[in-house]
C-alpha cells in the first residue's frame, strides 16, 4: 500500500511539473498563449473531453473500459438537435438526451456485468451502434438553430470573468466525482473491484450493481458532454465528437490510472487533461495540425508507461532488498 | 495523506492560475494597415484562408491565387484548415486565428450558421471576416466572394447533363457535405431547373453526400449504381465528388453508360474526359477565386470597403471589382470544359 | 476489460499443458468449437444472402458477389494480421494508421518515380509496415507497455508521421502508373487480383496457425501465458513476431489501398482499426486470446461487408448501417460467451467425472 501511494505522489508531481514546463515553454514559443482570452478558449475546448474523462476514470478504475463515450456524445447531440428541430422545448430535449445517455450506459453495464462480456468488445459494438443511432435520429443534416440562451451558455464566459460556463459545469461534476471516488464507500468498492474482482465479490461487494452504475454514470456524463458540445458549436450533427474517445482514454491513462484498474486518482486525470489541452493549444497556435499534435500525445502516453514500469521496477527491487535480505533467495 | 498531497497539488495549480491571470491580458485589436476608406490603391494585409478542408486540390489551387496576390501586395498569406469538412472542425481554427490576431480571415464555410458565434467573436476582437466559395449568414461577414452566380451554376449543370442524356431518364446528385451552403444553393436551382416542362422526363431520384471525402464519394457512387440500375446520369458539383465518381464509373465499366458531369478541375478530369467517362463539365478558375478573395479581404482589412452594394475596389490583374447586393462580389461566369479545350488548362 | 496478465481466465484447463494426453483432448475440443464457430458465421452469411436474394435477385449476381469480396479484401488481410496479435492476448490499435502511412508513402513514391516496378513497391510497403510492427512489438515485449496503451500511442504517432510526410499533398489516380492501379483492378484467370491477394494471405495464415508449431504456440500464449512460459514457449519472441507480421500485413494492405482508392492523402484509413477489430470479433476470435482462426476473421469481414452491400442494394436507409454493424458485434460476442460457458461447463463435468 505504501508503495503505491508513493508512486502516485511522484506521478502527480510529474504531471504538475510537465504542466508547468508546458506553460513556460509555451509562453515563450507562442506569444498568444499566456493571454487570459486564449487560456479561456483553450479550456472551453477541453470541457467535453474532460466531462467524459470523469466517467471513464470510474469505469477504468473498476477494470473495465468504455469505448462508446464519444458515440454517446454524438447520439446525445443528435437527439438534442432532432427534438429541438421538431419543436420540443429545450429543457425537455436535454432531458431526453441525458436519459438516452443513461440508457446507453445501462445497456453497456448490463452486457458487461450480467452477461459477463468483455467490455472492450461490448463497447466497441456500442461505439458503432450508438453512432449509428445518432445517424438514424438525425440523418445527414445538421441542426444549427438553437435558443440564444443555450448557445450563450456553451459559448460565453461567466460575465465579468474569463471562465467559460461549461468549465463551471465541469468543476461541479468533477467535485462530485471526486467525492464519490475518494470520499465515499462507492469509491472504495470501485478500487476493490479493480484490484481483485473475485476478492471484492467474496467480501460482499455487489460487483454487478457497481459496474452497471459506473457504466450508467459514464453514459450520462457522455450525454452531458454532448449537450455542452452542441451548445458550444451551435451545431447538432451525428458525427460530433467522432474519434474523441482516443483523447479521453489517453487523458485517463496519462493521469496515472492503470489500464488494468485499481490504481489512479481523479486529480491525476484532471492534471493530465489540462496537460493535453495545453500542449494541443500551444501547438495549434504554432499552426501545427491536430494530427501532428497527436504525435506529442502518443509519445507522452508511451513514455509515461515505460517510465512508470522502470520506476516500479526500481522500487520493487528496493523493497525486496529491504524485506528479504536472505542470500538463499532464488533469483527470479 | 490524500488531503496533504491534495493541498500541495491544489496550491501549485492555484499559484499557476494566479500567475497566469496576472500576466494575461487582452491584446488590442489588430492594427489594420493603411488609411481610412476611399483609398483606391490596394494594399497588403495579414490574411488567412480557412477552406472547408485542407488536402483538397481545389482549395490548394485557390490558395496559390491567394499567395500570388499576397506577393503582389506585399502582404502575408497562410492557409489553415481541418482534415474533414465539417463546421465544428473549422471553429477551433477560427479561434486560433483570432488569438493570433490576423487582419482578416477568408473562410469557405461548411455550414451557414454554425460558424457564426466564432466569427462574431473574431470580429469583436478586430479580425475582419470575408467568405469565399461558400458563404455564411451575411451578418457574420463583410463580403462574400462568389465564384459565379449561384443560379447560373445550378442551371448550367442540369443543362449540360440534359444535353447528354436527351433530357430523359433517372439522375442523381452526388454532393459534398449536406450542410454546405454553396452546395445547397446550387442544388436548389438545379431542382428548380428540373421543374421546367422541358425536363419532365428527367427524374432526380437521389441526392447523395460524399462529404468532400474521396473514399466516401467513391462508395456513394457505387451505392447509387447498385440501388438505381436504370440511372442515366450523375451531377457532382464538387471537385472531390466528380473525381471519385469518375473513378468509380470507370472501375465498374459504366463509363459512357451513365453520364457524369459536375464541377471538376481539368487536371483531375483530363484522363476521364479523354476516355469518355465525362463528356463535359464546368468550373471556374479557383486560382482567380483565391486571388480575388485575397484582394477583397485585404481591402476590407484596410477599411477600403465595408460590404455595401456599389462599393468598388482594386483587384489587381482582375481589374476593378464592384460589390453587389448582400455584399457579394462575383468572379465571373463558369467555364465549360470538354475534350476540345481541356488541354489548354493546367490546374 | 482486460484480463490482468497475472490472472488467467477461469476454467482454462491447466491439464492442457501438464498432461500431454489431456492437452490433446481439450485442444481437440477447442478445435471443434472453433470450427463450429466458423460454421456459425458461414451459416449466418448464407442465411443473410438467401433473405436478401429473395427480395432482390441482383444481390447474387456474380458481379455483385465479386463486388462484396473486393470491398472486404483489404479488410480481410488486416483482420488476419490482427488475429495473430489478438490470439496472444494483445491488440493492435495502430493498424489504421499503419495502412494509411504505407498507402501514402507508396503512392507518393510512385508519383515521384513512375518507373519503379510494382513488385518493388509492394516489397517496400510490406517492409515499412513490418518496421512499424517492430515498434509495436518492442514496446509490448521489451517496454512492457500493455498492448492497448502502446498501440493507442502508436496509432497517434504513425498517423502524425503520415501527416508530416504528406504535408497536405494528395496523390491522384492520374499520378500513378496503371500497373500499380491494376493491383486492385486487374484480373488473373478471371479472378480479381485483389481477391487473390486476400485469399493467399488467409490460406497461408491458416496453414501457419494450424500446422506450424509457432502457430499453435500463439494459442498457448493467449490462453495461459504463465503456463506457456513454464513449458518453454518463447512468448516474448512470438508476441514480437505477431506484431511484426501484423504490421507487414498492414503494409501489404496499404499498398493495395493506394491502388484501389487511388486518391490518397494523409487521412487514408483513419478509423480503420475499428472495422478490423469488429471483423475479428465477429469472426469468433476471442479478445482474451487463445482461440479463433484466420478463416473466422475473414468470414467476419465478409459478413460485415455483405451487410453493407445488402443495405445498399435493398435501398434501405444507409444510416442504419453502423447501428446494424454494432448490433452484429454485440450479438457475436454474446453468442461466443454463451458457447464458451457451455464448453467450460462441459469441461468441468468431464474433469469431475475423471477424478
Amino acid at each position: 500500500m505504501k508503495l503505491r501511494w508513493s508512486v502516485l505522489l511522484q506521478w502527480e508531481a510529474l504531471l504538475v511539473a510537465l504542466l508547468v514546463a508546458t506553460f513556460v515553454i509555451g509562453s515563450s514559443v507562442a506569444e498568444a498563449f499566456l493571454t487570459g482570452e486564449n487560456l479561456s478558449l483553450a479550456s472551453a475546448d477541453l470541457m467535453e473531453k474532460a466531462i467524459m474523462a470523469l466517467g471513464l476514470t470510474l469505469v477504468i478504475l473498476a477494470g473495465e473500459i468504455d469505448l462508446s463515450v464519444a458515440s454517446v456524445l454524438g447520439l446525445s447531440s443528435a437527439i438534442v438537435g432532432a427534438t429541438v428541430d421538431a419543436g420540443v422545448p429545450l429543457s425537455l430535449a436535454i432531458g431526453i438526451a441525458l436519459l438516452a445517455g443513461a440508457l446507453a450506459g445501462l445497456f453497456n453495464g448490463l452486457l458487461v456485468a450480467k452477461l459477463g462480456l468483455p467490455s472492450l468488445v461490448v463497447t466497441l459494438g456500442t461505439l458503432a451502434l450508438y453512432r449509428g443511432l445518432a445517424f438514424v435520429v438525425l440523418g445527414d443534416r445538421a441542426v444549427s438553430e438553437f435558443p440564444q440562451g443555450f448557445t450563450d451558455f456553451g459559448f460565453n464566459n461567466v460575465p465579468g470573468t474569463l471562465i467559460p460556463w461549461p468549465a463551471i459545469l465541469f468543476a461541479i461534476l468533477a467535485l462530485a466525482t471526486f467525492l464519490v471516488l475518494h470520499r465515499s464507500w462507492i469509491g472504495r468498492e470501485v478500487y476493490a473491484i479493480g484490484n481483485n474482482e473475485e476478492a471484492a465479490r467474496f467480501s460482499g461487494i455487489d460487483v454487478d450493481r457497481v459496474k452497471v452504475g459506473l457504466f450508467v454514470a459514464s453514459g450520462t456524463l457522455a450525454a452531458v458532454a454532448g449537450v455542452v458540445f452542441t451548445a458550444r458549436f451551435a451545431s447538432a450533427r451525428p458525427d460530433n465528437g467522432l474519434g474523441f474517445e482516443l483523447d479521453v482514454i489517453s487523458a485517463v491513462l496519462l493521469g496515472g490510472v492503470s489500464i488494468f484498474g485499481g490504481r489512479g486518482t481523479l486529480v491525476g486525470v484532471v492534471l493530465a487533461l489540462f496537460l493535453i489541452g495545453a500542449l494541443r493549444n500551444v501547438l495549434a497556435l504554432e499552426d501545427v495540425a491536430a494530427e501532428k499534435q497527436s504525435i506529442a500525445i502518443g509519445t507522452l502516453l508511451i513514455v509515461s508507461v515505460i517510465a512508470t514500469n522502470a520506476l516500479r521496477g526500481v522500487q520493487e527491487r528496493a523493497a525486496r532488498r529491504r524485506s528479504a535480505p536472505s542470500p538463499a533467495d532464488q533469483p527470479t | 495523506m490524500l488531503s496533504r498531497r491534495m493541498g500541495t497539488v491544489v496550491g501549485l495549480i492555484l499559484a499557476l492560475a494566479l500567475g497566469v491571470a496576472a500576466c494575461g491580458g487582452d491584446d488590442d485589436s489588430a492594427s489594420s494597415g493603411g488609411g481610412g476608406g476611399g483609398g483606391e490603391k490596394a494594399q497588403g494585409a495579414n490574411v488567412a484562408f480557412l477552406p472547408k478542408a485542407i488536402n483538397n486540390p481545389y482549395f490548394d489551387v485557390a490558395a496559390k491565387g491567394g499567395e500570388a496576390a499576397a506577393n503582389q501586395l506585399g502582404g502575408e498569406f497562410k492557409q489553415v484548415g481541418p482534415s474533414e469538412a465539417s463546421a465544428p472542425a473549422q471553429v477551433p481554427f477560427i479561434n486560433t486565428l483570432t488569438q493570433q490576431r490576423v487582419d482578416a480571415i477568408a473562410v469557405s464555410a461548411n455550414d451557414p450558421n454554425a460558424l457564426v458565434p466564432a466569427l462574431d467573436r473574431a470580429s469583436k476582437s478586430g479580425v475582419k471576416i470575408v467568405t469565399y466559395d461558400s458563404d455564411v449568414a451575411p451578418e457574420a461577414r463583410t463580403v462574400f466572394v462568389n465564384q459565379a452566380d449561384s443560379e447560373q451554376i445550378g442551371r448550367i449543370e442540369v443543362q449540360i447533363l440534359g444535353e447528354q442524356i436527351d433530357k430523359k431518364g433517372e439522375i442523381a446528385i452526388l454532393s459534398a457535405a449536406s450542410t454546405a451552403t454553396n452546395q445547397n444553393a446550387w442544388i436548389k436551382f438545379m431542382k428548380d431547373e428540373l421543374g421546367k416542362p422541358e425536363y419532365k422526363d428527367m427524374k432526380l431520384v437521389k441526392v447523395a453526400y460524399g462529404n468532400d471525402d474521396d473514399q466516401k464519394s467513391f462508395q456513394e457512387t457505387l451505392g447509387l449504381l447498385q440501388a438505381y440500375p436504370n440511372l442515366k446520369g450523375i451531377i457532382s458539383p464538387t471537385t472531390v465528388g466528380i473525381a471519385a465518381a469518375a473513378r468509380a464509373l470507370d472501375s465498374e465499366g459504366m463509363s459512357g453508360k451513365v453520364k457524369l458531369t459536375g464541377l471538376g478541375t481539368p487536371n483531375q478530369m483530363r484522363k476521364f474526359v479523354k476516355n469518355g467517362t465525362v463528356e463535359e463539365f464546368a468550373l471556374w478558375d479557383p486560382e482567380k477565386l483565391g486571388y480575388l478573395a485575397y484582394y477583397a479581404a485585404a481591402a476590407v482589412a484596410n477599411d477600403q470597403i465595408s460590404g455595401k452594394p456599389g462599393e468598388s475596389f482594386d483587384a489587381g490583374k482582375l481589374g476593378k471589382k464592384t460589390v453587389e447586393e448582400d455584399g457579394v462580389v462575383v468572379l465571373g461566369p463558369p467555364t465549360r470544359f470538354n475534350k476540345d479545350n481541356i488541354d489548354d488548362f493546367n490546374f | 476489460m482486460l484480463a490482468r496478465p497475472e490472472v488467467a481466465p477461469a476454467a482454462e484447463p491447466v491439464e492442457e499443458v501438464r498432461l500431454g494426453r489431456r492437452r490433446l483432448r481439450a485442444g481437440a475440443l477447442l478445435d471443434l468449437v472453433g470450427r463450429v464457430r466458423e460454421a456459425g458465421i458461414a451459416l449466418a452469411l448464407a442465411l443473410l444472402v438467401l433473405v436478401v436474394a429473395v427480395q432482390e435477385p441482383r444481390f447474387v449476381e456474380p458481379d455483385n458477389l465479386e463486388e462484396i469480396l473486393l470491398s472486404v479484401s483489404i479488410l480481410a488481410i488486416v483482420a488476419v494480421g490482427q488475429t495473430l496479435v489478438v490470439l496472444t492476448r494483445n491488440v493492435d490499435l495502430s493498424v489504421g494508421s499503419n495502412v494509411g502511412l504505407v498507402a501514402f508513402v507508396c503512392a507518393d513514391t510512385l508519383k515521384g518515380s513512375p518507373g519503379t516496378s510494382v513488385a518493388l513497391i509492394v516489397l517496400m510497403g510490406v517492409l515499412i509496415g513490418a518496421g512499424l510492427g517492430v515498434v509495436n512489438g518492442l514496446l509490448v515485449t521489451v517496454g512492457r507497455v500493455p498492448a492497448i496503451v502502446a498501440t493507442l500511442g502508436t496509432l497517434y504517432i504513425f498517423r502524425g508521421l503520415d501527416f508530416t510526410i504528406a504535408e497536405g499533398q494528395q496523390v491522384n489516380a492520374a499520378d500513378v502508373p496503371d500497373a500499380y492501379l491494376s493491383l486492385a483492378t486487374g484480373h488473373v484467370l478471371g479472378i480479381p487480383t485483389l481477391i487473390l491477394f486476400a485469399a493467399a494471405v488467409v490460406v497461408v495464415a491458416s496453414f501457419a496457425l494450424r500446422r506450424l508449431r509457432s502457430g499453435r504456440e500463439l494459442y498457448a500464449i493467449g490462453s495461459n501465458p504463465e503456463a506457456a512460459r513454464l513449458v518453454g514457449v518463447p512468448s516474448g519472441r512470438l508476441v514480437f513476431a505477431a506484431f511484426v507480421l501484423c504490421g507487414a500485413l498492414c503494409g501489404l494492405a496499404g499498398v493495395l489501398w493506394g491502388a484501389r482508392f487511388a486518391t490518397v492523402d494523409a487521412r487514408a484509413a483513419t478509423g480503420f482499426e475499428l472495422a478490423v477489430v469488429a471483423a475479428v470479433v465477429v469472426g469468433g476470435v476471442n479478445i482474451f486470446g487463445g482461440s479463433g482462426t484466420a478463416i473466422g476473421a475473414t468470414l467476419g469481414a465478409i459478413l460485415l461487408g455483405t451487410i453493407e452491400n445488402a443495405l445498399s442494394i435493398l435501398k434501405l436507409n444507409p444510416f442504419w448501417l453502423q447501428a446494424i454493424q454494432g448490433a452484429v458485434i454485440i450479438a457475436a460476442v454474446t453468442l461466443d460467451a454463451l458457447i464458451t460457458r457451455r464448453l467450460q461447463r462441459a469441461l468441468r463435468r468431464a474433469r469431475r467425472r475423471r477424478t
